[in-house]
C-alpha cells in the first residue's frame, strides 16, 4: 500500500512537471534570446485551452467521433496561441528592444491583464467545463488506479515533444541559428543571421508547447476560466529560474524537480501549502546554487 | 496624410486581427444547452481596432524616424527631465498638490477615498522606489511587505487593543524585519533570480495569510479595525473619511521629504553606486551586504506603514488584497515614472490609481483599458515619464 501510494505520487508529480516544462521552456527560451521574462506566456497557455474549448465544442456539435476532436482542436490551440505569441512579440516587445530592461516587463505585465481581461468579456468569468479530449482507455488493468489514461497520454505525448524539441534544437540549421542568437545577438546578425525571425520563431515555438500544455491540463482538471494561465505561469517561471533560466535542459529537470515536490508534499504532509513548498524549494535551492540547478555560473570580469 | 503605404500595412494587420480573435470573441458555445453562438460583429470590431492601430502606429513610427524631427523631440525629455530638478518648478509643483490636497475633500467623500487610496500608492511607490529605483533590486513580491504591515495592526489591535499611532511605527518596524530576513538569503542573487525569489517570497506570506486560519482568521479575513484615534472622539464614517484622508496626506509628504532627503544622504549615494557598478562600489569602500539590507529594510517599512494606514482606512482586511498583481501595479508606478524620480513616480501614482477609479462605469472594460494603456504607455515612453537626470554638484 505505502510503496503504491508513493508510485502514484510519483507518477502524479511526473506528469504534472512534464506540463511544468512544456510553459517553461517557452521561458526559457525566451528569456535565452531576449533576456525578458514573458508574463503574458501563461495567457498564452490559457488562449490555447480556450480555443481548444471551443473547436472542440463545435466539433462535438457537429458529430465527429473522439479521436478527430481531440487532433483538431489540439491543432486550433496549436495555431491560434502560435499566432497570438507572434503577435505579442511584435506589438509589445520588438519596439522596446532598445528601451531601458524594465520596461518590456511592465509591456508583458500589461499585456498579460489586457489578455486576460479580453478572454472575460469575450467568454465568460465563470469555470466551463472542457470535455475530456483525451479518450479513457484500459491498458493496466489491476493498477490502473495509480496511473490513468490521462496522465499516460501527458507523459508520452511530452516526451515526444521533449525529444523533437531537443532534435530541433542541437540537429537542424534553425535550431543552430537559435543558439548563435541566443549566444551573442549582434554577432549572430554579422554572421547572416536574421535575428528578427529568429525571435519570432522562438515566440511561435514557446507558444506552440505553452497551447499543448494548456490542452492536456485542461483535459486532466476538466475545467478552465480565463484566470488559469496566472498560476501557470508562475510555477512554469518558477521552474525555469530553478533548472538555471536560459537553458533548455534546465527547464525540463526543474519543472520535474518542482513538480515532484509539488506531489509529495501534498500527498504526505498538506494540499494547503502546495505553493509554500514550491517557493521554499526554489529559495532554498537557490542560496546554495545562485543560478540554478544548470545554469552557469558567470564570472564576473572586473 | 494619406499614404498607400499605410493602407496596405493596415489592412493586412485588420485581416491578421480579424483571424486573431476570431474563435475566442466570435463563437461562443454553449455546451450545457448545446447551442453556438455565433457573434461576428466582433470580427468587424478586431478589424477596425487592427486596421486603426495600425496606421496610427506606422504614422508615428514614421514621423520619429524623419531626420527633420529627430533631434527636436529627444531635447524636448531632457528638457523635461531637468525642469524637474529645478528648485522653481519643484515648488510649484509641491503647492499644486498642496492646493489639491486641501481642494478634494470638498469635493465629497467618494472623491475623498480615492485621492487617500491614489496617496497610499505614492507612499508604496515611494518606498519600492528604494529598492527598484535606487538600488536596482527588481523586486516583484512587495506586497508582501504591504499585507505584513496591515496584518500587524489588525493583530495588535485584536490582541492588545494597540491603536493606529502606535501600530504606525511598529508596522514599519515588523515589515523592516521581515525585509532583512527576506534579504539575508537572496544577498548573492542578481537580476531575475532575485525577482522570481521575491515573487515567491510574496506569495508565499500571501497563502500563509490564507491558509492560517488560527492565525491571520484565513481567507475571510479581519474585520472591524479602527481608524486612527482622534483626541478621544468618536468619529462618525463621513468624519473618519476625511480624518484618514488628512493622515494620508500628511504621511504622503513625510515619505516624499524623507525619501528626497535619503538620495542626497551617504545611504541614498551609497545605493546608487551600488546600482551602477557593485564590484566598483564595492572598492570605494561601501559594504554591499549592509548597502543591500538597508535598501531592503528602509523599502520593507515603508510598506508596512502604508499598509497600517490602509487597514485603518478600509477597516477590513484579507489576504486577496495583497496579491501579484498588487505588487505588479506598484511596480508599474515606479518603471512608468521613470525610475529613481521622486516627480515621476508621484505622477505615474496619480494616472495608475485614478485611471482605473474614473473608468469604472465601464465595467469589464476597465481592467481591458488599463492593460492596453500600461502597454502604449511603455511604448510610447519607455524611459518613463520623468527620466531622472543626474544630479550636479557645482563647486
Amino acid at each position: 500500500m505505502s510503496f503504491e501510494y508513493f508510485f502514484e505520487l510519483f507518477l502524479g508529480g511526473l506528469s504534472r512537471g512534464s506540463i511544468y516544462a512544456l510553459i517553461a521552456l517557452g521561458y526559457t527560451m525566451v528569456y535565452g534570446i531576449i533576456e525578458l521574462i514573458n508574463f503574458a506566456h501563461g495567457e498564452i497557455y490559457m488562449i490555447g485551452a480556450f480555443t481548444a474549448l471551443i473547436i472542440a465544442g463545435i466539433l462535438t456539435f457537429l458529430g465527429l467521433n473522439h479521436f478527430a476532436v481531440f487532433v483538431i482542436s489540439i491543432l486550433a490551440a496549436v495555431i491560434w496561441a502560435s499566432a497570438y505569441g507572434f503577435t505579442i512579440e511584435k506589438i509589445a516587445y520588438k519596439p522596446l528592444r532598445k528601451a531601458p530592461r524594465l520596461s518590456p516587463l511592465i509591456s508583458a505585465i500589461g499585456m498579460s491583464i489586457f489578455l486576460q481581461n479580453y478572454v472575460l468579456i469575450a467568454q465568460t468569468d465563470k469555470y466551463l467545463p472542457f470535455p475530456s479530449v483525451i479518450p479513457e482507455f484500459e491498458f493496466w488493468e489491476p493498477y490502473s488506479h495509480i496511473i490513468g489514461s490521462v496522465e499516460l497520454v501527458i507523459l508520452v505525448l511530452t516526451a515526444v515533444i521533449m525529444t523533437a524539441l531537443t532534435f530541433l534544437i542541437k540537429f537542424t540549421k534553425i535550431g543552430k541559428a537559435m543558439r548563435a542568437t541566443a549566444q551573442d545577438r549582434t554577432m549572430a546578425m554579422l554572421l547572416g543571421v536574421s535575428v528578427n525571425k529568429i525571435i519570432s520563431f522562438t515566440f511561435i515555438l514557446g507558444s506552440f508547447l505553452a497551447a499543448v500544455g494548456g490542452v492536456l491540463v485542461a483535459s486532466q482538471m476538466g475545467q478552465i476560466n480565463f484566470g488559469i494561465g496566472f498560476m501557470a505561469g508562475i510555477k512554469a517561471f518558477t521552474s525555469a529560474v530553478l533548472g538555471g533560466i536560459g537553458s533548455i535542459p534546465g527547464a525540463v529537470l526543474g519543472a520535474i524537480v518542482l513538480g515532484l515536490t509539488e506531489s509529495f508534499a501534498t500527498g504526505y504532509i498538506s494540499s494547503d501549502y502546495q505553493d509554500v513548498f514550491a517557493f521554499a524549494l526554489l529559495i532554498l535551492i537557490l542560496i546554495f546554487r545562485p543560478s540554478g540547478l544548470l545554469g552557469r555560473a558567470t564570472t564576473q570580469k572586473v | 496624410m494619406i499614404k498607400a503605404e499605410y493602407l496596405k500595412k493596415s489592412v493586412i494587420a485588420a485581416l491578421w486581427m480579424v483571424f486573431l480573435t476570431f474563435p475566442i470573441a466570435v463563437i461562443k458555445v454553449n455546451t450545457i444547452e448545446n447551442t453556438i453562438n455565433w457573434r461576428w460583429v466582433n470580427a468587424l470590431f478586431a478589424g477596425a481596432a487592427g486596421f486603426l492601430f495600425s496606421y496610427i502606429w506606422n504614422y508615428f513610427q514614421d514621423k520619429k524616424n524623419s531626420p527633420k524631427n529627430k533631434s527636436a523631440s529627444s531635447d524636448r525629455f531632457v528638457l523635461l527631465g531637468n525642469a524637474a530638478q529645478t528648485k522653481s518648478v519643484k515648488n510649484a509643483f509641491y503647492i499644486s498638490v498642496a492646493v489639491l490636497a486641501a481642494v478634494v475633500p470638498f469635493a465629497g467623500p467618494y472623491q475623498t477615498t480615492i485621492f487617500t487610496t491614489a496617496m497610499l500608492y505614492i507612499i508604496l511607490g515611494l518606498g519600492l522606489n528604494i529598492a527598484v529605483g535606487m538600488a536596482g533590486l527588481l523586486h516583484l513580491g512587495y506586497a508582501a511587505f504591504y499585507a505584513v504591515g496591515a496584518y500587524t495592526y489588525a493583530l495588535l489591535h485584536i490582541h492588545l487593543g494597540i491603536g493606529f499611532w502606535l501600530a504606525l511605527p511598529i508596522g514599519g518596524l515588523v515589515a523592516a524585519i521581515f525585509g532583512i530576513i527576506l534579504g539575508l538569503p537572496v544577498l548573492r542573487l542578481k537580476g531575475d533570480y532575485l525577482a522570481i525569489v521575491t515573487l515567491g517570497f510574496g506569495e508565499i506570506v500571501r497563502i500563509v495569510l490564507e491558509n492560517w486560519n488560527e492565525f491571520s482568521k484565513g481567507p475571510s479575513g479581519i474585520s472591524e479595525i479602527p481608524g486612527p484615534w482622534f483626541f478621544g472622539m468618536k468619529l462618525n464614517s463621513y468624519q473618519h473619511i476625511m480624518y484618514i484622508y488628512y493622515v494620508a496626506l500628511i504621511l504622503t509628504i513625510l515619505v516624499i521629504i524623507f525619501t528626497n532627503r535619503l538620495q542626497s544622504s551617504r545611504i541614498g549615494r551609497a545605493l546608487m553606486a551600488m546600482r551602477e557598478d557593485e564590484i566598483a562600489s564595492e572598492a570605494m569602500g561601501i559594504d554591499i551586504t549592509k548597502t543591500k539590507l538597508t535598501a531592503f529594510a528602509f523599502s520593507a517599512a515603508i510598506a508596512g506603514v502604508a499598509g497600517v494606514l490602509f487597514a485603518a482606512k478600509t477597516t477590513f482586511i484579507n489576504p486577496q488584497s495583497f496579491t501579484f498583481m498588487e505588487s505588479a501595479i506598484i511596480l508599474s508606478i515606479v518603471v512608468l515614472g521613470g525610475m529613481g524620480s521622486i516627480t515621476g513616480v508621484i505622477i505615474a501614482a496619480l494616472v495608475l490609481i485614478l485611471l482605473p477609479e474614473y473608468l469604472r462605469e465601464l465595467g469589464n472594460y476597465r481592467m481591458i483599458i488599463f492593460g492596453a494603456s500600461m502597454v502604449l504607455m511603455m511604448l510610447f515612453r519607455p524611459q518613463g515619464l520623468i527620466s531622472n537626470v543626474r544630479k550636479i554638484y557645482k563647486i
